[in-house]
């Protein structure tokens, strides 16, 4: 049942001995096949020299130094904003997520080359896609196509709104099953038109997350039954439970919440405060009486703060723009991480705003060596998000840098695959086996050959 | 008949709020037997939080706290008594997984640390959720959503450049982290089940934001990568994402919103969406420069609003279908819950319970073939299995009484 055990240095990582086919694009399932190449699995990406997927190595696969030069951090995430030689093995948005990947690459769109991908499935654990709905099926690997080859093979598939219903072949990207899910109208300023409001992509991290638990949920079902199964992950579905309490006061209530921006539902102060410096700031939150008088000693017991209408938190709650007002002029006067050690001795919940150089800087995300030091060979010597959790006996580390395109072809093919160094130059020729994407490709997609 | 993957798994619960609970919750849904420990009174202080049905305040009737303890038992225990931690180190022994949310420094004083817990059974997996990690300078900070918001994500993008950037929306990052404490508790399972052997799982709020793939992380990488210098701040509206271009972000129509990405790789589907009118024909539209140009946007823009001031959100959603455009509606909760695909496929559950009746919840959030979520069985009253479960532990109904009396219990 358990695959061969490959060598690496994962040593006694719970995962190790699985493996992934990893068919991964863009965010959120290369979130989940992170998660489980971190705890010891072997995860192969499954590329190809003749098609990028889109938004996956890079927001574009060949982008120019000049582009670089003028674009957000998103776009122009490259060492020292230069494209270099293979752009796509350079991109942030990629790597951050390819630690302790391996690559390959084939053309799977070609007859020989799902016949390679599927030798590669008869001897794997898992398969992952988070590809648009039907783009598994077009391409001869639908999860009774993957049965064939391996009957106990678990697949996890990712479509946006899921395997069947209505809205199955719709077009989205994450953010808009925010707008579906309600997110997006929940979390404006309250008294804003939406369309200042802002995109954000929780909805990537939650599907990322919840398929990665359901991968973990299938494997130790497996380890008991030895059958596999096809796990459907709708990444809409992802994000809804997690707006709970606004379903239930609708379907409770007949509610419909509305945004209330940084501020709590029931309890006051609640709220980002300005602190010294450009664009500094504070969250203060107070759930109870108790917290409200710690606030008011740290700030020195000021006289503002006796009046009756912030002695209770409903008085707080009504009189909130008033307290704000208050409670910012005290702020303003100082810095924010003083602010936050000041209120957290006395026991209230308080957190500076922290950009990208503040959570390097910070002394407890320092201590706790969440960053981690990572020398990759196109892109040089950097530190990178680590973890996302702890365990006491397999703590996990990166182990291997981020995966170049097609880095792990010779592994895969000739170890895994037992290809011959004949066939294995022949598939060179034929473009299944590469180190660089098709020079007709320029942003992504298909390439001209 | 379906079987359920966790059968074989059961899970003492010490946790309370919603990462914990939301981690043991989908351990429940999908079989694990998971037994939850209150405190004699309240219970779980999110029985204490809203929205209550008809907005009464009452411990059976938090919308919260219902949807997240799906398929649990309730015991009641005072951890602190003797008595009391008699009891939970008997039903640590007979578990497979204990998950706690306490502050790092109460499990040891309660005598729960994990090397003793592992004395008693070798296998155990512990799995700690805390706002900063079980160890640091921080370590026993309190930790508000917002705060976590502030401390944990690209917070600073989102929001006006003159006011103050934004959270996220109801506590998503609490949730979040329950599905990845969830995940970690899994993983450390499937190792302890091949080799015998338990773990500490330590799982810090702050940490789960600061690696999660919403955006975080690749932008403090990108920030190593361009020397250190540059960090992300408010562009304002909806249109300053990664692919600028025109049409992008947000607009308004006939009843409402919606979203449609831009940039030229979606020009010629936006171009479909909006009836290919012959005065944006040009193929200026579809560069990237012209995508920019102010001339070109205010083009576009010119047959957009009255396009969409003429269409419903529905209207444009059809029409982005045929068009192949990546775009969206803003719904309500009430457009979510009344909308015809997630009633095809069956997402949100109705579920009945002893105090609220029957009521719709949000569903399961995947779907595995063989081994679907449970057909949900409601939260529990307070302490609703305390005979069940304390007399399985060899205590008669006489023993409850007084451990009752003693408060205990």
């Amino acid at each position: 049942m358990m695959s061969e055990r490959p060598p690496s240095a994962a040593g006694n990582l719970p995962l190790v001995g699985i493996r992934v086919v990893d068919m991964t694009v863009v965010w959120a399932g290369t979130f989940t096949t992170m998660m489980l190449a971190d705890m010891g699995a072997e995860v192969i990406r499954v590329e190809n020299t003749r098609f990028a997927p889109y938004g996956t190595r890079g927001i574009m696969v060949r982008p120019t130094d000049s582009l670089l030069s003028t674009r957000g951090m998103a776009t122009a995430g490259y060492p020292d904003r230069k494209a270099g030689e293979r752009p796509y093995n350079r991109a942030a948005m990629f790597n951050v997520h390819a630690r302790n990947k391996l690559s390959m690459t084939v053309d799977y769109m070609r007859p020989k080359g799902l016949e390679i991908l599927k030798r590669l499935v008869g001897i794997s654990d898992l398969f992952i896609e988070n590809n648009a709905y039907g783009t598994m099926n077009k391409i001869g690997l639908s999860y009774e196509e993957l049965k064939k080859v391996k009957p106990d093979i678990i697949m996890v598939s990712m479509p946006a709104f899921g395997s069947s219903g209505p809205y199955s072949d719709r077009i989205a990207l994450g953010r808009h099953l925010e707008c579906i899910a309600g997110h997006t109208l929940l979390r404006g300023y309250p008294e804003a038109d939406p369309t200042w409001t802002t995109e954000v992509y929780h909805c990537d991290a939650a599907a990322g997350a919840v398929a990665a638990f359901a991968a973990m949920l299938a494997l130790h079902y497996r380890q008991r039954t030895g059958k596999g199964q096809f796990v459907d992950v709708a990444q809409i579905e992802t994000i809804i439970p997690q707006l709970g309490e606004a379903v239930m006061d609708y379907t409770m209530n007949g509610r419909v919440q509305e945004p209330i921006g940084n501020r709590h539902p029931s309890a006051a102060p609640c709220g980002l405060y300005p602190c010294q410096g450009d664009d500094r700031w504070i969250a203060i939150t107070v759930c109870s009486d108790k917290e409200w008088q710690a606030l008011c000693h740290a700030m020195g017991d000021p006289s503002w703060a006796d009046d009756g209408k912030f002695s209770d938190t409903l008085s707080r709650w009504h009189n909130q723009d008033e307290l704000d007002r208050h409670i910012a002029d005290w702020t303003r006067q100082r810095q924010d991480y003083e602010v936050m050690h000041l209120l957290q001795e006395a026991g209230v919940a308080a957190g500076p705003l922290m950009d990208e150089r503040d959570c390097y800087a910070d002394p407890h995300i320092r201590e706790r060596g969440f960053f981690e030091q990572v020398t990759h060979v196109e892109c040089g010597s950097h530190l990178y998000p680590g973890m996302l959790w702890k365990m006491s006996r397999t703590p996990g580390s990166i182990r291997r840098p981020p995966c170049r395109l097609g880095e792990h072809n010779e592994y895969v093919y000739k170890q895994l695959l037992g290809v011959s160094d004949e066939e294995y130059a022949e598939l060179e020729r034929d473009g299944h086996i590469g180190m660089e994407y098709h020079p007709s490709i320029v942003v992504h997609g298909r390439a001209a050959v | 008949m379906t079987e359920s993957a966790l059968s074989d798994v059961r899970v003492l619960d010490l946790t309370w709020y919603i990462a914990g609970p939301y981690c043991t919750k989908l351990l429940a849904d999908y079989g694990a037997e998971v037994i939850k420990v209150e405190r004699p009174g309240q219970g779980d202080p999110a029985r204490s939080i809203g929205p209550f049905l008809d907005d009464e305040p009452d411990i059976e009737k938090s919308g919260l706290f219902l949807h997240l303890n799906t398929n649990k038992r309730s015991i009641t225990l005072n951890v602190k008594s003797h008595a009391g931690k008699k009891i939970l180190r008997k039903l640590v022994e007979q578990v497979d997984i204990v998950v706690e949310s306490f502050s790092p420094r109460v499990m040891p004083s309660l005598g729960l640390d994990y090397s003793t817990l592992q004395k008693a059974n070798p296998s155990l997996v512990l799995t700690s959720i805390s706002n900063f990690g079980q160890t640091g300078p921080y370590r026993n900070y309190r930790l508000s959503e917002l705060a976590l918001n502030a401390m944990g994500t690209s917070m600073k993008m989102v929001g006006q450049p003159d006011r103050a950037p934004l959270k996220l929306g109801g506590n998503v990052l609490q949730y979040q982290a329950g599905v990845l404490a969830a995940t970690a508790t899994m993983i450390a399972l499937f190792g302890s089940r091949l080799t015998g052997t338990g773990q500490h799982v330590d799982v810090s709020l702050l940490e789960t934001c600061l690696g999660s793939m919403d955006r975080r992380a690749p932008y403090l990488l990108a920030h190593q990568y361009t020397g250190q210098k540059e960090i992300t701040t408010r562009v304002g509206g909806s249109r300053g994402g990664i692919m600028s271009g025109c049409p992008e972000g947000i607009y308004p129509c006939k009843d409402g919103y919606f979203d449609v990405a831009g940039g030229v790789p979606w020009w010629p589907r936006n171009f479909a969406l909006l009836g290919s009118p012959p005065e944006l024909a040009g193929p200026e539209f579809g560069t990237a420069e012209g995508q920019m140009d102010t001339q070109c946007q205010h083009a576009i823009l010119a047959v957009l609003y009255p396009w969409a001031m003429n269409r419903t959100k529905t209207e444009i959603w059809e029409a982005a279908k045929s068009a192949r455009a990546a775009l969206a509606p803003l719904y309500t909760t009430e457009d979510l819950v009344n909308d015809p695909h997630f009633r095809e496929r069956g997402f949100f559950v109705e579920i009945e319970h002893p105090r609220t009746g029957r009521l719709t919840y949000p569903g399961a959030p995947f779907r595995p073939s063989e081994t679907p979520a449970k057909t949900p069985r409601a939260a529990p009253l307070l302490g609703e299995h305390n005979v069940e479960i304390y007399c399985s532990l060899g205590y008669s109904r006489e023993d409850l009484a007084r451990l009752r009396d003693a408060g205990a219990i």
